[in-house]
């Protein structure tokens, strides 16, 4: 079947704003999304620049905004999709060059968080026990692929880049509900900052958007509880 | 361009599973910059998903040595067994070592770390299949790539994200630093660095249907060729038995780990015929070959008759759910089948290089077949040929590889540089690749000679030609074909001629790495009169140990490789018939 795609362009070094530009593609309905810009890049125009490398949803790299939604572009397949089809940059990150957004922001507020296992204690030479129910408290956040899906779903973030945003709250969340973890009382600390996580007025997006399938909304609720329960 | 230069002790490239372990060992005790042409947490580590292997013991009675065992046992006699004796002893420490860095493991009743069965694995040597991979649910590689990078991010370690390595110097045999590409301006930097570990991955993409990233293209392996330096038992690459029908997307080995079943058109269970003892759960070199053999004899399911099923139908909803999550939601997504209630259309798929830079345990690259070390440049993972995968690599034992030999990577360039006065690096160091890009830049675009274009062709014909059983026929022909994509390469040309993010440019260099990688196979192929472990030839369907019991050594020679031999290093495993 025959295709129109609508993407908006921009070209840092010669456009002073972006524009769109239509492409007609020939695809099959099984196809990715990310088929047709490869489709465009490879054989039409090689100037089209966007992020990808796993192609299957596990690498986080090409989030983009198809149609309106957030969606990684190797995920989503023709067939679901009304043609024409509309592909963005995702918002509320500067853009660099056509579907490309500058990710450093959504990295630094990543790293605020400390996303990474706080426990001095000695462990010993073997594993530290945790049961499977402990292990299932905090696995749903694990899935993270620090796409900027959510992050850049989300309403509050438009209007205010210096939220940290939900992706950073979901890697809190990781290691907050992580019964081996000790760090959670600076961790929520941080999280109780006026850019944290009472900064999120459960729009939801954040849950539709995520490609893993993350209850996000439902973590940053978790994570404001446990912030008051600290306090 | 700009030119900017950088002075580090150690530079690391690539920033997956083992670039990361190599840089949290070095990373305390040197100035180090670990350099990616992606984020971090974009590599491929992170696609792998059933498990990693160690003797654990927690399920039942384990012990290294059986898994050393069937480590070469698997690799079809092939890797070196004192390497192996490394990789399964160390495994132990490696796997607590990730659970103390907060890797989230599924657990067993008792709290201890779950382990599961995966192909080839056995108990007392072949008895029965084995409870022996660690596993985080189906994505041990995604819990593997977070907790490394999670340390990384914890200790500090400098990232240099979205940084092409494309060149490296060695002068008078010693290594003076990398030249990489920013690719979000177009600079040029010069990392003046005595140490280099290349940790690069593979490069699946030289075929067409492949479970790699399209970034798995080969740049460590191909920076390396072109500078004169061998690549090791190139003819040997794993088809994965489970790719999704078409697309390539792997489906873990954990499926059939956990019970699932491959069957024919007929619904017949064909791995009862191939591999009587261990069916399903054979290596999969020979469930592969099982698969192509059904598909040729007229056995395979669909309107074109090219694919088998894997039916995971009788596991039930709560397995799937809890210990297969996201392979079925891969299936979900790109099949729309229900793995619950319908099997699944496989077919195999390229996976997985066991050849690649030639290195000693101790990740040191080794410039020649009698072992001469290269001063300052290390390897580990896949990009690395140690050899302990040999001609066939068990599942779950390539996140084994990258932990246990990235650390000793990383513990190299440590000793290296403590040994050795910082190096000084030419400020002509970037000549080279500035002249590449230039070229490039300035010649005029045409279709003919569009990267797009070249490297299809290339995936294509190697599909054809190089796959799972190969003859003297279609290697020939492959090698005719490549030297005509050669030709054509010489003249490729870029449509985009901007600084920023010109990812056409970074595709058009990494073809000419994808070339490499094919001709260094198809050479090292063709030389290989013998079948053993993943390499079939029709031709000469035995394994050959009288001439074959060795490494090849693939040495760039134009367009062609010239080859030389190592023998293997034997241990206490006689090489035995390989069955199962």
């Amino acid at each position: 079947m025959d295709i129109e795609l609508k993407i908006l362009r921009y070209d840092p070094e010669n456009d002073r704003k972006g524009h769109w530009e239509f492409y007609k593609v020939e695809a099959d309905p099984d196809e990715r999304i990310l088929d047709l810009l490869h489709k465009v890049k490879w054989f039409e125009d090689g100037t089209l620049s966007f992020r990808r490398s796993c192609a299957h949803g596990v690498c986080g790299s090409d989030a983009m905004v198809i149609n309106g939604e957030n969606m990684l572009a190797c995920q989503v397949l023709v067939k679901e999709v009304s043609n024409p089809i509309k592909i963005e940059p995702v918002r509320g990150l500067p853009v660099v060059k056509d579907l490309i957004v500058d990710m450093e922001p959504f990295m630094d507020s990543y790293k605020k968080v400390m996303p990474y296992l706080i426990n001095d204690k000695d462990p010993g030479d073997r594993e530290r026990l945790q049961s499977q129910e402990d292990v299932e408290k905090f696995e749903d956040t694990t899935k993270c692929i620090l796409c900027a899906a959510c992050t850049t779903s989300c309403p509050v973030f438009w209007t205010a880049d210096s939220y940290i945003g939900p992706a950073a709250i979901v890697n809190a969340h990781r290691f907050v509900f992580d019964s081996r973890d000790e760090g959670s009382k600076q961790r929520l600390e941080i999280l109780k900052d006026v850019n944290g996580a009472f900064r999120c007025r459960t729009a939801f997006n954040c849950t539709s958007a995520c490609p893993k399938g993350i209850q996000v909304t439902k973590a940053i609720e978790d994570v404001k509880r446990e912030t008051l329960l600290n306090n | 361009m700009k030119i900017i230069k950088h002075s580090f002790d150690g530079v690391i490239v690539g920033a997956g599973g083992a670039g990361l372990r190599a840089a949290i060992e070095a990373a305390p005790h040197m100035k180090l910059a670990v350099i990616t042409k992606l984020y971090p947490t974009r590599s491929h580590t992170g696609a792998a998903q059933g498990g990693m292997s160690a003797a654990l013991a927690n399920v039942e009675e384990d012990n290294w040595n059986w898994h050393a065992f069937d480590t070469v046992k698997g690799s079809d006699y092939l890797a070196d067994q004192p390497a192996v004796d490394i990789l399964c002893k160390e495994a132990i420490d490696a796997v607590i070592e990730l659970e103390h860095w907060g890797l989230p493991f599924s657990r067993l009743e008792n709290g201890k770390i779950a382990q599961r069965r995966f192909g080839g694995h056995t108990v007392k040597e072949g008895e029965s299949p084995a409870f022996r991979a660690c596993y985080a649910a189906d994505r041990t590689g995604h819990m593997i790539l977070q907790t490394l990078y999670q340390k990384c991010v914890s200790m500090g370690v400098e990232f240099f994200d979205e940084f092409q390595v494309l060149d490296i110097k060695i002068e008078d045999g010693v290594c003076k630093g990398v030249v990489a590409f920013e690719l979000s301006t177009g600079d040029i930097h010069i990392f003046e660095s005595r140490a280099v570990t290349f940790a690069t991955g593979g490069f699946g993409r030289i075929f067409k249907v492949s479970s790699n990233a399209h970034s798995l293209t080969g740049d460590g392996p191909g920076i390396l060729y072109q500078k004169g330096i061998p690549l090791e038992d190139m003819e040997f690459y794993q088809f994965h038995p489970t790719g999704i029908y078409r697309l390539g997307i792997l489906l873990s080995e954990a499926a059939r780990g956990e019970g699932g079943i491959l069957r024919n058109k007929d619904g017949e269970r064909f791995m009862e015929r191939y591999a009587p003892s261990i069916k399903d759960l054979a290596p999969r070199d020979m469930v592969s070959r099982a698969i192509a053999t059904e598909i040729s004899q007229g056995n395979g399911a669909g309107p074109d008759s090219d694919y088998v099923y894997l039916d995971l139908t009788h596991l039930g909803a709560e397995t799937i759910k809890k210990k297969l999550p996201d392979i079925t939601d891969f299936v979900r997504t790109y099949v729309k089948i229900e793995p619950i209630n319908e099997p699944i259309p496989v077919q195999p798929t390229a996976h997985y290089a066991m050849g690649g830079i030639p290195t000693d345990v101790n990740g040191r690259v080794l410039s020649d077949e009698k072992n001469t070390v290269l001063p300052g440049v290390y390897a580990a993972g896949e990009a690395a040929c140690v050899s302990v995968h040999g001609a066939n690599r068990l599942g779950t034992n390539s996140l084994l590889d990258i932990v246990v030999f990235g650390k000793r990577a990383g513990e190299s360039m440590l000793e290296y540089v403590s040994k050795t006065k910082s190096t000084s690096i030419s400020d002509s160091a970037a000549d080279d690749l500035v002249n590449k890009i230039n070229n490039l830049i300035e010649k005029d675009h045409t279709d003919e000679f569009s990267v797009g274009r070249i490297r299809n062709d290339l995936q294509e014909s190697m599909e054809e030609n190089a796959k799972i059983f190969r003859s003297e026929e279609t290697l020939s022909k492959q090698t005719e074909i490549l030297e005509n994509l050669r030709e054509r390469y010489e003249n490729v040309t870029i449509f985009d001629k901007g600084k920023v993010f010109n990812t056409e440019l970074m595709e058009a260099i990494e073809l000419d790495y994808l070339l490499d990688m094919s001709e260094s196979t198809v050479a090292s192929a063709l030389a290989r009169k013998e079948s053993r472990g993943a390499h079939s030839r029709q031709d000469f369907p035995d394994r050959d140990d009288g001439n074959f019991m060795k490494h090849s050594f693939a040495f760039k020679n134009g367009n062609s490789a010239n080859l030389r031999y190592k023998d293997v290093e034997l241990g206490k495993y006689e090489p035995m018939e390989r069955k199962y």
